[in-house]
């Protein structure tokens, strides 16, 4: 039956999609194979720093990848990813605060305490980050452009002064997370966390699981109606698809997975403070979308790479690195409008 | 009242001092093309809102088939059956036809919350679509991006989308705008097929075409229905051409 259809004009996207085929998978083979292996040959050469850098890579393309989905795929500029970022990182380190102490995070109406347990901390960054979004877009999207922009950054900083004049987490001088949180032991010691090579494996898989769950959701129905909101959504509306509903539950995925990437980020650090939520990140984290390429599904790895690279050897020389950086971020919005992995990897087709 | 597809009844709409819509009334039966006309200024834009849902009425109804769509969204409407098409073209250019075919089909089967079962596969979205371009004689473009599109096959196109929400009524702004005579020719005799199985709501310019097309023709000026009747009717009429004639450079 599916196949007797008159619709055999697949063949004609088909054919546009394999002549890129090459070029794009090699180059997004290469990406995903260097951040995998490098980090292992420096683990067993010994040098665990590198190994927690390529983590730290991993971690903050994983929080573009969630930006992405709101800017790139979605169309709506969110300056106030810190918010969820920095969200995503309390939680962890407050539940492992109480968890450490042995305190409830709170006894009434109903008690909750801390937990040490990845699982649980992931569950519960998701969740509450869902939350916020859920809250602060149902608001924000009300609003479109430059106003759009504005009222995310406003919200992102109402939270970062709550959490830099809050004194019980810390302040501004930030909250340690004394022992990083654990995965439930399976038999032997296969997955300690607080192993360095095994925490970055754990990244690279959330890492791997954010980039697999925005591809395929583009894929869907869903993603059909949120590329329409973003290119035309009066022809949406008029089709019988109502934008707004559609933007914030994409709003919401968003911030999720960014929230998810700063519980990750707090404990890798073993420290979360409020430069976490700090509007500084939010704008990282635009720039690295841009850099990479909006819109791309390799693009915030591309990004982090180069951002996090040229911090670190770049930051190692001169601490003036952010002169270069907006060099580089200059030639990509004028000579590479796709970003690095449109440079890379050639333009992508909408069909 | 179970006989007319679209009805609107005694709409006012005020902008400031600006009476746009002053006490309009029409409908739209079952196999006809009634058409409103009306020179430049005469508050056609505001009515066709008010009709698609982009601007409330300040009083009145509108009514599609028997349900009182005056305060419904765009999006309800359209999912109700309202078709409509623009003045200026409004596609997603990048995308290609059967893409923005396929989302009025997507509307109508389902919420778009569906996260998982990839498009561009999906039989139940394309057939339908595919259908609708046949219907406008574009199958053969299906999956050219909107932008490499001439202007008539984008008002084309644009009607295959409305005709994928299986639309009980189709309001077309000014479809034949920009036309060649030639696209302007195929567009009058596809529209001529399509009114038997959906009524069609023509705002139009080209008096020709108004006058070929048409079963009825309604004449707006001033925010007002002036004149009311069959083309002959119409042309004769001294009140329309003195509208015409005196705002005929306006």
């Amino acid at each position: 039956m599916i196949n007797t259809t008159p619709l055999s004009k697949n063949a004609a996207p088909a054919t546009h999609a394999e002549s890129h085929f090459d070029r794009k998978g090699l180059v997004q083979m290469i990406l995903l194979g260097l951040l995998l292996l490098l980090p292992v040959a420096a683990y067993f050469l010994g040098h665990t720093y590198y190994v927690n850098l390529a983590s730290r890579v991993t971690i903050i393309a994983m929080a573009a990848v969630g930006l992405n989905l709101a800017i790139g795929y979605g169309g709506m500029v969110s300056f106030g990813h810190a918010a969820y970022f920095g969200l995503g990182g309390y939680v962890a380190g407050i539940s492992a605060y109480h968890a450490f102490d042995m305190t409830p995070f709170m006894s009434w109406p109903f008690s909750v305490p801390g937990s040490d347990s990845l699982l649980v901390v992931w569950l519960a960054a998701v969740v509450l980050c869902a939350l916020l979004a859920l809250a602060i877009g149902a608001i924000s999207l009300r609003t479109t452009g430059v106003y759009f922009i504005m009222i995310t950054l406003a919200f992102a900083q109402m939270i970062y002064y709550f959490a830099n004049s809050w004194p019980t987490y810390g302040g501004q001088d930030g909250l340690p997370i004394y022992i990083r949180n654990t995965l439930p032991q399976v038999g032997n010691n296969l997955l300690d966390s607080s192993d360095a090579l095994t925490y970055f494996l754990i990244c690279f898989t959330g890492l791997m699981l954010a980039m697999a769950l925005t591809s395929r959701l583009m894929k869907s129905r869903f993603g059909a109606a949120l590329t329409m909101a973003r290119l035309n959504d009066v022809r949406l509306a008029t089709a019988g698809v109502s934008p707004y509903p559609i933007r914030l539950v994409a709003f919401v995925i968003s911030a999720a997975i960014t929230g998810l990437a700063g519980a990750l980020y707090a404990d890798l650090n073993g420290f979360v403070s409020p430069s976490m939520l700090s509007w500084h990140f939010s704008g990282e984290l635009m720039v690295i979308v841009i850099l990479g390429g909006v819109g791309r599904l390799y693009g915030p790895l591309a990004g982090a790479v180069l951002f996090v690279m040229m911090e670190t050897f770049l930051g190692g020389i001169t601490e003036y690195w952010q002169l270069f950086l907006g060099l580089v971020l200059l030639g990509v919005v004028l000579f590479a409008k796709h970003g690095v992995m449109g440079w890379l990897a050639g333009s992508e087709r909408n069909e | 009242m179970s006989e007319i597809v679209l009805s609107l009844q005694k709409l006012h709409k005020r902008f400031g001092a600006l009476q746009a819509t002053n006490d309009v009334s029409l409908n739209l039966r079952p196999g006809e093309i009634h058409a409103l006309i009306g020179p430049n200024g005469a508050g056609k834009s505001t009515l066709i809102g008010q009709i698609a849902g982009s601007l409330r009425p300040d009083e009145g109804r509108v009514y599609l088939a028997d349900t009182d769509i005056t305060h419904m969204s765009i999006a309800e409407r359209a999912r109700l059956g309202l078709g409509r098409s623009f003045q200026v073209s409004s596609l997603a250019e990048p995308l290609s036809v059967m893409r923005n075919v396929m989302m009025g089909v997507q509307a109508l089967q389902s919420h778009s919350f569906r996260f998982w079962k990839p498009v561009a596969r999906d039989q139940q979205l394309l057939k339908p679509a595919y259908e609708a371009l046949e219907r406008m004689q574009l199958s053969h473009r299906a999956w050219t991006p909107v932008f490499e599109l001439s202007h008539g096959e984008r008002r084309q196109v644009e009607v295959a989308c409305a005709l994928a929400l299986k639309p009980r009524a189709l309001l077309l702004d000014e479809p034949m705008a920009g036309l060649g005579p030639e696209g302007s020719a195929k567009l009058t005799e596809l529209l001529e097929a399509l009114k038997l199985e959906v009524p069609i709501l023509l705002i139009e310019h080209d008096m020709e075409a108004v006058f070929r097309l048409a079963d009825r023709i309604s004449v707006l000026v001033a925010g007002s229905v002036i004149a009311h009747g069959d083309s002959h009717a119409i042309k004769q009429d001294p009140r329309v051409r003195e509208a015409y004639l005196g705002d005929s450079d306006a």
